[in-house]
């Protein structure tokens, strides 16, 4: 069963490739057939595989199937070759079903695009990427399948190129990914230079044997794959593409800038962990970058307008938490909360595809309104996905993998009480933002009449993904629920279990309080935005709510600061330079050469007679000269 | 006649007597191998000078359509008419 491992990347790149070679003249129906079935089949393969890999786990836990050996150099041999175990079945089980989902759903939402074919095409040939990232056995094969993603990433930003503003938003956020990928590439030279193999593995294992705990090569690599996974994962400071990349289609923003690619981050730190547990500094640097992004992007959730703008920096948020949970130690909760939120955020953006669809293409959650009897769907869809997000307690799956994380925050001994409080307050800032799009979207006065009603292909993705996003907790209920963590026990195997510290107080009482910052976050939003809706008004109103509403509805400024610090010297640098000084050089041996021909030239008189006068003379001086030598 | 042919060349404008020129030195050339070949009783001038004659034939062959294809072109044997290629 194991042997069809390699038909789960190639069956997407088969369809992309087929569709690449004839979709322009291939009919819709066709090209659906092939976008969807090659991502369902993978699907299928996958879950077979899964189940054998639960009846009967292959020897030592991990099953490496080497296809060919990539390229050989002195020493340096990466293969094509899957590796697989607990940590990648997860992702690979994951993609490829919220994928399928996510495509089925395209099909209806993309019918009337001219470029259909070319959007699954696009699709496939991602989803196939990202098998590679997260089956690949050597971080080179890795490093293609992060490169792949990112390619497709910049192309489906870039889907509807007619508009430039799409056009500067993927080149955007290609760019921005662009430096953390040089970080990381650098971590993978220096790996390679230091540990001489490139097969994670091995790799692990001989940077365990080399490297004491705390030393100066773990913490530079780990610092380096950090900076990588920053940029695919748009933590701070590389976090400003993401909120722009939401230019793409809503299908494309739920599969690769919710589900899949933005977490690549967290697996690529994942897969490292002997690294960080190697290197406190880069640990603790995971935590900062984590805990940091989760803050910032809550608060500036909180003022946008655009619905998909305001799941973007929901979305960083959430994968500011796993960064913040595999900071403190706890892996599994970080990878649990990486399925859930996979399930959630994918069912939040397909539910706001619905809601912008009937809307005539109106993102402005302040034109909306009073949408809950319109579109019962949608708006179930939104009320479950935004409790899961949050973090309702006992019946969603977001509570429990947050939950998970925040246990780890308190009771690893890389985590403390102050942690702890700020990811609570995170918690408290998500139910906020969180109901606050819920309440302006779908209650209160209705604007605009919603006109087309969505159909089938549409509906049921969604509602799987809400049954998913309601259930998908309980693969892992804890022990104070009198569960079993089954889902952290399977893990196990590939990353090591959240090491038990002195908590102050119990995972009860933990989540407890944690709930409770979930009821405060809601009620608030209840409050300041659906009962007293003028109060929230007058708050961003005042001086100082004018200027924080400023500050955190252009995320902080950031990309003013960018702006300033990066894109404009460079612009500037680029119009002073634009005679190349590089080119005087060169320009500066025409000028000879042409100075050259024009006294020369002067000789050139077209007249016969000169020229064999001119001779004789040489002639004369070459004999006289011979004579005089 | 070396010397002869050398003037005749630089002098004359019309092509036809440049050809001239040409022809009495390279037989100024010849002589002078033939002379030293009697000289100093060696063959080789005489080889020489077999050798000069089949260039200048070849010379005169070229020259000559060359010549007819100027005066064609500018209606005149004057060599200084055809100095549209000066730079």
């Amino acid at each position: 069963m194991f042997h069809l491992l390699w038909l789960v990347p190639a069956l997407p790149f088969a369809g992309a490739a087929i569709l690449m070679l004839f979709g322009p003249r291939m009919s819709r129906r066709p090209a659906a057939w092939i976008g969807c079935g090659s991502i369902g089949v993978s699907a299928a393969i996958s879950i077979l595989i899964a189940w054998r890999f639960l009846a009967q786990p292959p020897a030592g836990g991990s099953y490496t199937q080497q296809l060919w050996t990539w390229m050989s150099v002195a020493g340096f041999q990466p293969g094509i070759a899957f590796y697989l175990d607990a940590l990648s079945l997860v992702m690979m089980l994951v993609v490829t079903f919220v994928s399928f989902f996510i495509h089925l759903y395209s099909v209806e939402y993309m019918g009337d695009d001219e470029g259909f074919s070319r959007f699954f095409a696009y699709m496939n040939l991602f989803v196939a990427s990202m098998i590679v990232l997260v089956l690949g056995d050597n971080l080179l094969f890795l490093y293609l399948g992060w490169e792949g993603v990112g390619l497709c990433s910049y192309l489906l930003i870039g889907f509807w190129y007619t508009d430039p503003k799409n056009g500067l938003a993927a080149q955007k956020a290609f760019i921005v990914t662009r430096v953390g990928d040089t970080a990381m590439a650098l971590g993978l030279f220096l790996l390679f230079h230091q540990l001489g193999t490139i097969t994670i593995q091995p790799l692990m294992q001989a940077a365990q044997q080399h490297w004491a705990g705390g030393s100066p090569y773990a913490t530079a690599a780990g610092l380096l794959l950090l900076g990588g996974a920053c940029g695919k994962s748009a933590q701070l400071p590389l976090q400003t593409w993401l909120p722009d990349a939401m230019a793409g289609p809503t299908p494309t923003s739920a599969l690769i800038h919710a589900a899949t690619m933005v977490t690549a981050g967290v697996y690529l730190i994942a897969r490292t962990h002997v690294l960080y547990s190697l290197s406190p500094v880069a640990q603790t640097a995971v935590t900062v970058v984590g805990l940091a992004t989760l803050l910032v992007a809550g608060f500036a959730a909180l003022t946008q307008d655009d619905i998909k703008r305001i799941l973007a920096y929901s979305t960083i948020s959430q994968i500011g938490y796993m960064f913040f949970g595999l900071g403190v130690g706890a892996w599994t909760a970080a990878i649990f909360h990486f399925m859930t939120h996979a399930f959630f955020k994918a069912l939040l953006f397909l539910a706001s595809g619905m809601v912008i669809t009937s809307m005539h293409h109106e993102q402005n959650i302040f034109k909306m309104g009073g949408l809950r009897k319109e579109l019962p769907l949608a708006y179930w869809a939104f009320v479950i996905g935004g409790c899961s997000l949050a973090g309702v307690p006992l019946v969603t799956a977001g509570f429990y993998s947050k939950g998970l994380i925040l246990w780890g925050a308190l009771s690893s001994p890389r985590g403390s009480e102050t942690l702890w409080a700020l990811g609570v307050f995170g918690v408290f800032l998500t139910a906020l933002y969180t109901f606050r799009l819920i309440f302006i979207v779908f209650h209160g006065p209705c604007h605009h009449k919603p006109s087309q009603k969505t159909g089938m292909t549409m509906g049921v993705p969604v509602i799987v993904l809400c049954v998913l996003s309601l259930v998908g907790g309980f693969v892992n209920l804890p022990a104070w629920l009198g569960g079993h963590p089954w889902f952290v026990n399977f893990l196990g195997a590939a990353l090591p279990a959240t090491a038990e510290g002195h908590p102050a107080f119990g995972e009860l009482a933990s989540e407890g309080l944690v709930s409770l910052a979930l009821a405060i976050g809601l009620v608030a939003a209840w409050y300041f935005f659906l009962k007293r809706r003028e109060l929230s008004e007058w708050l961003a109103s005042t001086g100082l709510g004018r200027l924080l509403h400023r500050w955190w509805y252009n995320d902080w400024g950031m990309d003013w600061l960018y702006d300033r610090l990066f894109v404009r010297p460079v612009g500037w640098f680029a119009r002073a330079n634009k005679g190349d000084a590089v080119d005087l050089v060169y320009d500066g041996a025409a000028a000879v050469t042409r100075l050259g021909w024009r006294a020369l030239r002067t000789t050139e008189t077209g007249r016969v007679r000169w020229y064999a006068a001119g001779l004789l003379v040489g002639t004369v001086i070459f004999v006289m000269i011979l004579a005089l030598l | 006649m070396f010397a002869l042919g050398l003037i005749g060349l630089l002098v004359r404008r019309n092509l036809l007597f440049i050809l001239m020129s040409i022809e009495v030195m390279l037989n100024a050339a010849g002589l002078a191998f033939v002379a030293a070949g009697a000289r100093w009783g060696q063959a080789d001038g005489q080889v020489m000078f077999l050798f000069i004659l089949a260039v200048a034939a070849a010379e005169v062959a070229v020259g000559l359509a060359l010549l007819l294809r100027l005066y064609h072109r500018f209606q005149s044997l004057d060599a200084d008419a055809a100095d549209e290629m000066r730079g």
